[in-house]
């Protein structure tokens, strides 16, 4: 299916009619392609997530590759990085390759499967990270999320393995015996309601200590949801000094406050917990300023059992990939913290070269492989359980007012969503066939 | 009063109208025949989930001396035990047609999350939930306060100018929470005293002095010395080293006791560790309330279960 998209307005802030024909972006219309009219429209590059939960195998109650892929194409994103804490875990070639051939095969997105950093993410021996880089899903983000791996020399020598390979550890920072029972954010309003103090310095030490390892042997290092202020300031401090770390946040720590704790509502509960408002405001000006480079969803879906009980009783957290663009559009760009183009970036080119996904560092040339999504950034609605799309129905937005919808998202040059609506299953796997045959080596 | 969650939402007003109706009560415990028939046809459901058999036998009391009907389903041997969740249960018990739920829980915030939820309509009474409150223990302690202070001539009485003392493991109890709040709203000044090991964070916010020194505090003339419980689960933890120097730190032993004054009240909530936070002297002296506040007790839950299920024609 070949498209002209005409009057969209381009993250640079310039209008322009976009070509995709066979797949790639041209630098005119192919005959009989298909119009939309994007007038008032912001075109997007498509968006990648570092931090999915696809929960497949194993936890298909909550969410399923195919399901999972749905909410991220409604969502506006292309390529999702599914996370390693499925059953079994994703710590073989074989797990791996099954979930990159399923993603492949449903064809709403391309699904590249993270690597668990230590067998069962049991935070004891490696896993076989090698034989997940050299396998068909070709692994090079591996993350036992979740769970931090907190033994410092198993750290160090996952950081130093994995750099063999030319991969990253993705690092969930939580030190384990400092966040026993941990329940929400601690300070006055934990103590208040009795809830168990999740401390900030449980993140803050364990990302000090990674950084400082990082530099020790010259590694790279990502860091998962980024939620205090005492975080950012220390992987600041690590930039400047030239260690190679590069930092995610979510979009509800930009939103979000612990606050939402009071009502006991455990849709808000969510690992790491939400934080204090000025943690909030550190990290809009961390994203600002490039010191946190992305923003990753942490979709993590759950089944309605688990959040229907009470706060200790529930498990943490939310999904996101439905609102992330909304989300990030209230709480940065109509801030006036960042631009369109700035969204560009922490949404799409530099989540890409973290995951080392490649086609996403030039967004809209022609001859690229047509990655892109058409966002309404002027419309309004009030968010509820109808704009969902995975199986989980976990949102922290439930009736609340957010900004822009996502019109159309193209994925490989064919469309995953349209008029605001996801094409049927079987149009798109199709779809995925075709492209797959013409690409043999994608 | 549609529920009673915590003491923090009560006004100064909801909360003297529970302890005057509480004067009331306390009445009936001296008729020859102890029983009112205000909530004949009433069902209230003791929902246990934790064991207490003190508190669940106090709500008994209360609610059978207000002839309304009182179930008890406790967690223990039931279907709740067997990973039947909250909802499930509230959904059973609303089925059944009950009028009040008097909840116990281990999580923070159950009560809340049942009285919010949609799954049951009855009013729902917080009889301890987790580490967060419980709301009829403080009103029976501000109940105790006020009698010893006023005796017949409560009614209507705040606790103005009075200096309350809470000693103990105050980050994990819910006593303590329900207390400073209540205590704060009818005047009172409350001092907390413990290790900094067992104080909650952010303590800037509350409206209370914290002190780490036991002696401090006694040697400063307080009204009222409220001992906590300090639970065997806290001894492996690393919040003190062992009982015997929590004991000498923080226990109310007989030398302590004797400097405090004649009239000082010493307040525990019960069940006590005799020889660790309280000795044995201390217990049993003239200042002691503890089996006072046991007696009061049953008549701030009927107060609580009257205006709940009595008032303007029941749960509306």
């Amino acid at each position: 299916m070949n498209f002209v998209i005409v009057g969209a307005t381009l993250p640079d802030g310039k209008s322009a009619d976009l070509f995709v024909t066979d797949g790639v972006f041209a630098t005119e219309a192919a005959r009989g392609a298909t119009t939309i009219d994007a007038a008032g429209l912001t075109a997007l590059p498509g968006l990648v997530d570092l931090h999915t939960h696809l929960r497949e195998p194993g936890y298909e109650q909550s969410e399923t590759i195919l399901t999972g892929s749905r909410a991220a194409a409604a969502g506006g994103f292309t390529a999702v990085h599914a996370m390693a804490n499925t059953s079994p875990v994703a710590d073989t070639a074989g797990v791996v390759e099954q979930v990159y051939s399923l993603g492949a095969q449903h064809g709403y997105v391309t699904v590249r499967p993270i690597g668990a950093v230590t067998m069962g993410l049991a935070g004891e021996r490696l896993s076989e990270i090698g034989a997940m880089a050299g396998s068909r899903a070709r692994v090079t983000v591996f993350s036992d999320d979740g769970k931090c791996v907190s033994d410092a020399l198993l750290m160090r020598r996952a950081l130093e393995y994995v750099k063999t390979f030319g991969g990253v550890i993705a690092q969930h920072a939580q030190e384990p015996r400092l966040t026993e029972g941990a329940q929400m954010n601690e300070g006055a309003l934990s103590g208040e309601l009795g809830l168990a103090g999740w401390p900030a310095v449980a993140e803050e030490s364990i990302i000090a200590r990674d950084v400082l390892l990082a530099q020790q042997v010259g590694a790279r290092l990502h860091i998962c949801h980024v939620s205090t202020a005492g975080s950012v300031d220390v992987v600041r401090w690590a930039k400047a000094r030239g260690i190679d770390v590069t930092a995610e946040v979510t979009p509800h720590h930009l939103l979000l406050t612990e606050e939402l704790a009071r009502s006991y509502d455990s849709r808000f509960k969510v690992n790491p917990p939400l934080r204090r408002e000025e943690d909030v405001h550190a990290l809009r000006g961390a994203l600002a300023d490039g010191t946190i480079d992305i923003v990753a969803t942490d979709h993590a879906p759950h089944p309605l059992e688990s959040k229907e009980c009470a706060w200790d009783e529930a498990s943490f957290g939310m999904v996101g990939l439905e609102s992330a663009l909304s989300v990030v559009q209230l709480a940065m760009v109509d801030a006036g913290l960042i631009d369109w183009a700035d969204v560009a970036r922490v949404f799409s080119s530099k989540p890409a070269e973290i995951g080392g996904l490649a086609g996403y560092d030039h967004a809209f040339v022609p001859g690229g492989t047509a990655n892109l999504t058409l966002y309404d950034a002027a419309h309004q609605r009030v968010f509820g359980l109808g704009d969902l799309r995975g199986k989980g129905l976990n949102t922290p937005y439930l009736g609340r007012e957010l900004p822009g919808r996502v019109v159309a998202t193209i994925h490989n040059g064919y469309p995953t969503v349209l008029d605001g609506e996801l094409v049927d299953a079987a149009t798109v796997a199709a779809d995925a066939v075709n492209y797959t045959s013409r690409n043999p080596s994608a | 009063m549609r529920h009673l969650l915590s003491t923090k939402d009560l006004d100064l007003e909801t909360a003297l109208g529970i302890l005057d109706v509480a004067e009331d009560m306390a009445d009936v415990a001296n008729r020859e025949v102890k029983k009112l028939p205000t909530l004949r046809g009433k069902t209230v459901i003791n929902l246990f989930f934790e064991d207490s058999t003190r508190t669940r036998t106090s709500f008994e009391v209360a609610a059978k001396r207000l002839s309304a009907d009182l179930i008890n389903f406790s967690a223990k041997g039931s279907s709740v035990s067997k990973g039947e969740g909250l909802k499930d249960t509230a959904q059973t018990l609303a089925a059944m047609g009950a009028d009040a739920v008097v909840i116990r829980h281990s999580a923070s915030g159950a009560a809340q999350v049942l009285a919010s939820s949609g799954w049951i309509d009855a009013a729902v009474l917080n009889a301890g939930d987790g580490t967060h409150e419980h709301p009829t223990q403080a009103l029976l302690d501000a109940y105790t306060m006020r009698k010893r202070l006023h005796g017949d001539r409560s009614r209507g009485k705040s606790l103005d100018g009075l200096g309350v003392t809470i000693v103990g493991d105050i980050l994990h109890s819910r006593v303590a929470r329900s207390n400073v709040w209540l205590l704060n709203t009818l005047g009172a000044h409350v001092t907390l005293v413990a290790p900094a090991t067992l104080l909650p964070a952010g303590l800037d916010g509350w409206p209370v002095t914290v002190g780490y020194d036991l002696d401090a505090a006694v040697d400063s003339n307080p009204d009222v010395v409220m001992m906590l419980r300090i639970q065997a689960e806290r001894m492996h933890a690393a919040f003190f080293p062992n009982t015997r120097e929590y004991s000498r730190q923080w226990g109310l032993d007989d030398d302590r006791l004797a400097r405090l004054r004649a009239d000082t009240m010493v307040m525990h909530p019960g069940p006590m560790v005799r020889g660790l936070e309280i000795s044995a002297a201390a217990a049993d002296s003239s200042r002691s309330t503890v089996l006072e506040q046991v007696a009061n007790g049953v008549s701030i839950r009927m107060a609580v279960l009257y205006l709940l299920l009595a008032s303007e024609g029941g749960a509306a």
